[in-house]
């Protein structure tokens, strides 16, 4: 074997890859500049330097509270939910192979909806204490947070076992999801028809996903839950590659395909419960977030997990900025995600088609 | 090299293969043929432990598939599939998938050589950086065979390697799979359904009926009986350059019946036909 062509055969390989890092590097620092964009601007508007300094030398001062508690904390939130939303919709599309998984198509969202709904109804979490209905607070927020928790996994559970029980196909793991998606949806209609006015409201409000609603507590116990099972995804990116490509391929490169894609979607699942558990239905991310990373990076999950862990993160990080700013009232985030995701995903899969043609 | 000894796998009540055994030695290739359903890719997909409830042994370099881990047994065995999905990949990076069992953490300067160096021998060096869901279905091929050298097993097992390629790009695959048998002092397996494609490329010849082997040796046992009790189909076999060429007897044109006799014929008078194209014959 020739080593010069060789060694320039590997090169362009490696030059393309050198490409990628780049456009990974580009990402992360888009994902830095909305971090610091989304911490200056606000009711209190401040200047990069004095975020820097606040962020640096944290006092007493109320500029300190506002970029400490109330911008960096939101901010924190968008970071963890685009980091578990974007990671858990790449992979749940990976191992099923169908370009629709998501948290969403899967039914842990409305199971997770659900779930508050009978927190709040049956369990006792339910009442509301503030006054305004756009900012209710529940009696027992954990109540709430566990029972949500509790029907994500509900919902996870019931297709692995589907999955285990009759051995059936990631399509049928789809069909499965609609329907236990269909079955939490109708659920919660019947517990919003039975609720009253305050309840009502307090589901309807916990429906909107919020990056307000998670406390600093909140967000270390979700970020610990969050890196663990990101990690955990970046370990199996050859995994999820060998998938990609069919599982007997798959098998015949030594990767238990059952295992990798039932422990994928458990954990993919936790780590989506966990998020919409704290934070309410945040739709679209995991959609988004990985669709996009594939328009850039192929299908090469070396480079697809990361980048949709930053773009879910900077897309929510943006949308959190247009929701807290844009409008005479503050607007949910899950609102907006939808709103924005929505015509983009569109546009996105409009644009994949003409480029394939 | 490979030693199969009574092996049966039965699915859902129904037995698929019974008390298979057989020896491939090192440098060989061998084609598996039979009717469709006979547990052709069953045999290949117990080979490579893919399927496990099974009963029998199967050892490759002595070792029995079952006692070793997915990932030890992926460097001894590499299978490819009939269907693969072309994915929005590289070329290099598809082919590059297949050194995962050699893969910790992170690719090595070494795994891009073996990749390239399989690519070269393959002819895909131009197409190192297009996509796998832009180029043909020959090409696509190639990587397939690509991605199973890279892994470096002692044994290529590949099911209908031909299937849905074209009459040049059959011969090419086979003569890829052929070279990469020779150069590396490996065996392979395949699954066949072209007899006279498989006799060009083939150094043994196992045929299957009713889920065990029914005959296997070289070229010398292909003869009209054999293909009768396997396929139900009379052939002739001819000698052609010191190899044996099937033809059969019914071509599909007999079979139908002339043109002309499409659209008014009773099904008798078909059958007839062909009575009397055998008399004649």
């Amino acid at each position: 074997m020739n080593k010069g062509a060789t060694a320039d055969g590997v090169k362009d390989y490696d030059r393309f890859n050198h490409r990628k890092i780049l456009y990974l590097g580009i990402l992360g620092i888009l994902f830095l500049a909305v971090a610091l964009i989304s911490l200056c601007i606000g009711p209190t508007n401040l200047s990069v330097t004095e975020v820097l300094d606040i962020l640096i030398h944290k006092d007493d001062s109320w500029n300190s509270y506002v970029v400490w508690d109330l911008r960096l904390r939101r901010i924190v939130a968008a970071i963890i939910a685009g980091v578990a939303l974007g990671s858990a919709g790449t992979v749940m599309q990976c191992v099923l192979r169908n370009p629709l998984g998501s948290p969403f198509t899967l039914g842990i969202s409305n199971a997770a909806a659900f779930g508050a709904a009978l927190g709040i109804i049956i369990l006792g979490g339910g009442t509301i204490l503030g006054q305004s209905v756009a900012t209710p607070q529940v009696d027992n927020p954990y109540i709430v947070t566990i029972s949500a928790f509790v029907m994500a996994m509900l919902s996870a559970g019931v297709i692995v076992l589907l999955v285990r029980i009759t051995h059936s196909s990631p399509e049928m793991m789809v069909l499965a999801g609609m329907a236990l998606s269909s079955i939490f949806s109708a659920g919660l209609a019947f517990l919003q028809y039975i609720a009253n006015d305050t309840a009502l409201s307090a589901i309807v409000f916990w429906q909107f996903g919020s990056l307000s609603k998670a406390t600093w507590g909140d967000l270390t116990l979700t970020a610990m839950v969050v890196a663990i099972v990101s990690l955990y995804f970046l370990s199996k990116r050859w995994d999820y590659n060998a998938m990609d490509t069919g599982e007997d391929i798959a098998l015949g490169l030594g990767i238990n395909v059952g295992s990798t894609r039932v422990l994928g979607m458990v954990l993919a699942s936790v780590s989506t419960a966990v998020v919409v558990s704290f934070m309410g239905v945040i739709g679209f991310i995991g959609l988004l977030g990985p669709h996009m990373a594939r328009w850039v990076f192929g299908n090469d999950n070396r480079y697809v997990i990361p980048a949709s862990m930053l773009i879910g993160s900077t897309i929510l990080m943006v949308a959190d900025c247009i929701g807290q700013n844009a409008f005479s009232f503050v607007l949910p985030v899950g609102i907006l995600t939808s709103f924005i995701g929505g015509p983009l995903f569109i546009y996105i899969l409009i644009r994949r088609y003409r480029e394939r043609c | 090299m490979l030693n199969v000894d009574s092996l049966s796998f039965s699915y859902g009540g129904k037995q698929v293969l019974r008390d298979v055994s057989f020896d491939i030695g090192e440098n060989m290739v061998v084609s598996v043929l039979g009717p469709n359903g006979v547990g052709k890719t069953t045999l290949l997909k117990c080979i490579c432990d893919h399927h496990r409830q099974t009963t029998g042994s199967v050892k490759v370099d002595g070792v029995d598939v079952r006692s070793i881990g997915r990932r030890e047994l992926a460097k001894k065995i590499a299978y490819v599939p009939q269907k693969a999905t072309a994915s929005h990949t590289t070329v290099f990076d598809s082919i590059l998938i297949g050194r995962r069992p050699h893969i910790e953490w992170s690719v090595t300067k070494h795994d891009k050589e073996v990749v390239w160096d399989a690519m070269t021998s393959l002819g895909l060096q131009d197409l190192s950086l297009s996509y796998t869901d832009a180029i043909s279905g020959g090409e696509f091929q190639k990587v397939q065979i690509a991605r199973a050298m890279v892994q470096e097993p002692s044994i290529i097992i590949l099911d209908e390697p031909t299937n849905n390629l074209d009459i040049s790009n059959q011969h090419m695959s086979m003569h890829m799979i052929v070279d990469a048998v020779r150069s590396r002092g490996i065996s392979a397996i395949m699954t066949m359904h072209d007899i006279n494609l498989a006799v060009h490329y083939s150094d043994r010849f196992m045929f299957i009926k009713d889920g065990t082997v029914y005959a296997y040796g070289d070229s010398s046992i292909i003869t009209e009986e054999l293909i009768k009790e396997v396929y139900g189909l009379d052939v002739d076999v001819i000698d052609h350059k010191g190899m044996p060429y099937v033809i059969p007897r019914t071509s599909p044109a007999m079979v139908n019946g002339p043109s002309h006799m499409h659209d008014h014929a009773h099904p008798h008078d078909v059958r007839d036909h062909i009575h009397q194209v055998y008399r004649d014959s």
